[in-house]
């Protein structure tokens, strides 16, 4: 496939925003990415956008105008902002397009998301003996996956600290304050062994990348920041997933894995050349147990690198460089490409305070959610 | 004593003892808990008493209602899944548990609860898992 660079970025900041649609703020990403390149909406030639709860792509026109551009709504769970910006590669890539927009925005209700059984395919008694509680999955996947490879709760306070250490240099997050480590361990148990510091919130926020073809990007001076794979997966037989009444006996794999594998064939490249990463961080465990899915370390050797900071800006492998979903919130729809965004930051060495150090080339992100589905992007400059 | 109702068809047996019915594929084996409705591939089977803690938690605020239907009064409960030997493993909410006390692989048995009075007056039954005494 011929290549194709991500030549513009814009971002709303995430949070609440009072007085802005979610749709309003995905549209505030796309003027800010469009001015940054110099360029105008109706130079766009299509655009692959999506939310889970915000509405559809499409009626974006209303907010930028009626130019006539093809929109195509994606609704993908977690995956929804991966899903665009494929869409969008594939139109470039394809030769059909060279220049577009990948765009993703949401808006929820303050709380923990609430679902019903009947959504999920589930009988009602599930919900009623009070086990319809996402939170309650993280928590006993975690503690599970602690007792088998000796991960302690430091550690899980250690990935908040940093999340929140490293939002404060990044303009985008939600929660720029930092928080040390005793309070964030000794801070309200929601669901053992995960305090209130420890769990990401529903958000809002909107991110917009424009893509181009290696050709207009030539144009417009900016041929710099390369996809090199962008892949999603579901889950294959055996995961362990949110609302599973039973699981069987013989464990199997997880989406991550698949996706994982398939993005590092696709770029033709491993985890030891991956210099800055975006890991799925719904709450502290999750970031821990997905850098050994991601293949960054092996199962257990979390402990120690949290322990000596590696994940931290300035180690070995810079993780959840804007504070990932701990500090900034998680807008489902925007979710995903906020990380490719920060990517684009990090590989353009503009990160400021947040900045990795060593002139970073290779991005990773990664994006995991219900009902069993993961997302894997992979830049290169 | 007040009427008792079951919070599900189909969900449990309490004679002999305390189990839960599951659905074993007639072609495969595997084995499902609860046993999917309507669907011939699969036949009831009790699920053995007995099991092993898998994975835990503690329930530590109220679920939102709906769905759920515990009582307004809200005290933390635990739950987690139970290993159930050669058949499947199993999300139930604990009863009777020392939250300090709980760890992968302790021996759990299941007991019948009840959850909550409905609007009739009526207890609902439902389900739970125990440590195994001593």
């Amino acid at each position: 496939m011929a290549d194709v660079f991500i030549v513009g970025i814009g971002i709303h900041p995430f949070g609440r925003t009072e007085g802005l649609s979610g749709l309003q703020q995905g549209a505030f990403a796309i003027a800010q990415a469009l001015a940054e390149v110099g360029l105008e909406w109706r130079d766009l030639q299509f655009g692959f956008g999506g939310s889970d709860s915000a509405g559809g792509a499409d009626t974006i026109v209303n907010e930028m105008g009626l130019t006539g551009i093809p929109i195509i709504n994606v609704r993908n769970g977690c995956a929804t902002g991966g899903s665009s910006l494929i869409g969008a590669w594939q139109g470039i890539a394809s030769g059909q397009y060279d220049l577009g927009v990948a765009f993703g925005y949401d808006k929820h209700p303050r709380g923990a998301f609430n679902a019903m059984p009947a959504e999920y395919s589930l009988p009602d008694w599930y919900g009623e003996v009070g086990m319809m509680v996402t939170t309650q999955f993280f928590a006993m996947k975690l503690q599970r996956y602690m007792a088998q490879h000796g991960i302690t709760p430091t550690a899980l306070g250690r990935v908040a600290q940093k999340a929140f250490d490293n939002g404060v240099h990044a303009p985008h997050a939600w929660r720029r304050s930092p928080v040390d480590l005793e309070t964030i361990l000794n801070s309200q148990m929601i669901s053992d062994p995960l305090t209130k510091y420890m769990f990401c919130s529903p958000a809002e926020g909107g991110v917009a990348l424009i893509l181009a073809s290696e050709k207009k990007a030539r144009e417009l001076g900016r041929a710099d920041i390369r996809i090199k794979a962008a892949v999603t997966r579901t889950r294959p037989a055996g995961s362990f997933e949110v609302f599973s009444p039973s699981l069987s006996i013989e464990r199997g794999g997880a989406p991550t894995l698949l996706a994982s594998a398939a993005a590092y064939e696709m770029a033709g490249i491993g985890p030891e050349d991956i210099d800055v990463a975006q890991l799925q961080d719904t709450e502290s465990g999750a970031e821990i147990m997905h850098m050994a899915e991601n293949g960054f370390c092996k199962d257990g050797e979390q402990e120690e690198w949290l322990a000596q900071g590696w994940s931290r800006i300035d180690g070995r492998l810079p993780i959840n460089t804007d504070g990932g979903c701990l500090a900034c919130g998680e807008p489902i729809g925007a979710s995903g490409l906020r990380q490719v965004y920060e990517n684009v930051v990090q590989l353009r060495g503009t990160g400021g305070g947040r900045q990795a150090p060593g002139d970073p080339r290779v991005g990773y992100t990664h994006v995991y959610g219900a009902p069993g589905i993961s997302g894997v992007t992979i830049l290169e400059r | 004593m007040g009427q008792v109702v079951d919070i599900a068809e189909g969900l449990f047996v309490a004679e002999p003892r305390p189990a839960l019915i599951g659905g074993r594929h007639r072609d495969t084996g595997e084995v499902r808990f609860p046993c999917p409705a309507g669907n011939p591939a699969y036949e009831p089977v009790v699920l053995p008493h007995r099991g092993r803690l898998w994975s835990w938690t503690v329930q530590r605020f109220r679920p939102k209602t709906p769905p759920y239907a515990g009582p307004a009064d809200f005290t933390p409960f635990a739950l987690g899944y139970v290993e159930l030997p050669d058949a499947v493993i199993v999300e139930a909410p604990f009863v009777d548990v020392d939250f300090g006390a709980l760890h992968i692989g302790m021996e759990m048995e299941m007991v019948l609860t009840p959850l909550a009075t409905d609007e009739a007056g009526r207890s609902i039954r439902s389900f739970a898992f125990r440590p195994v005494e001593g």
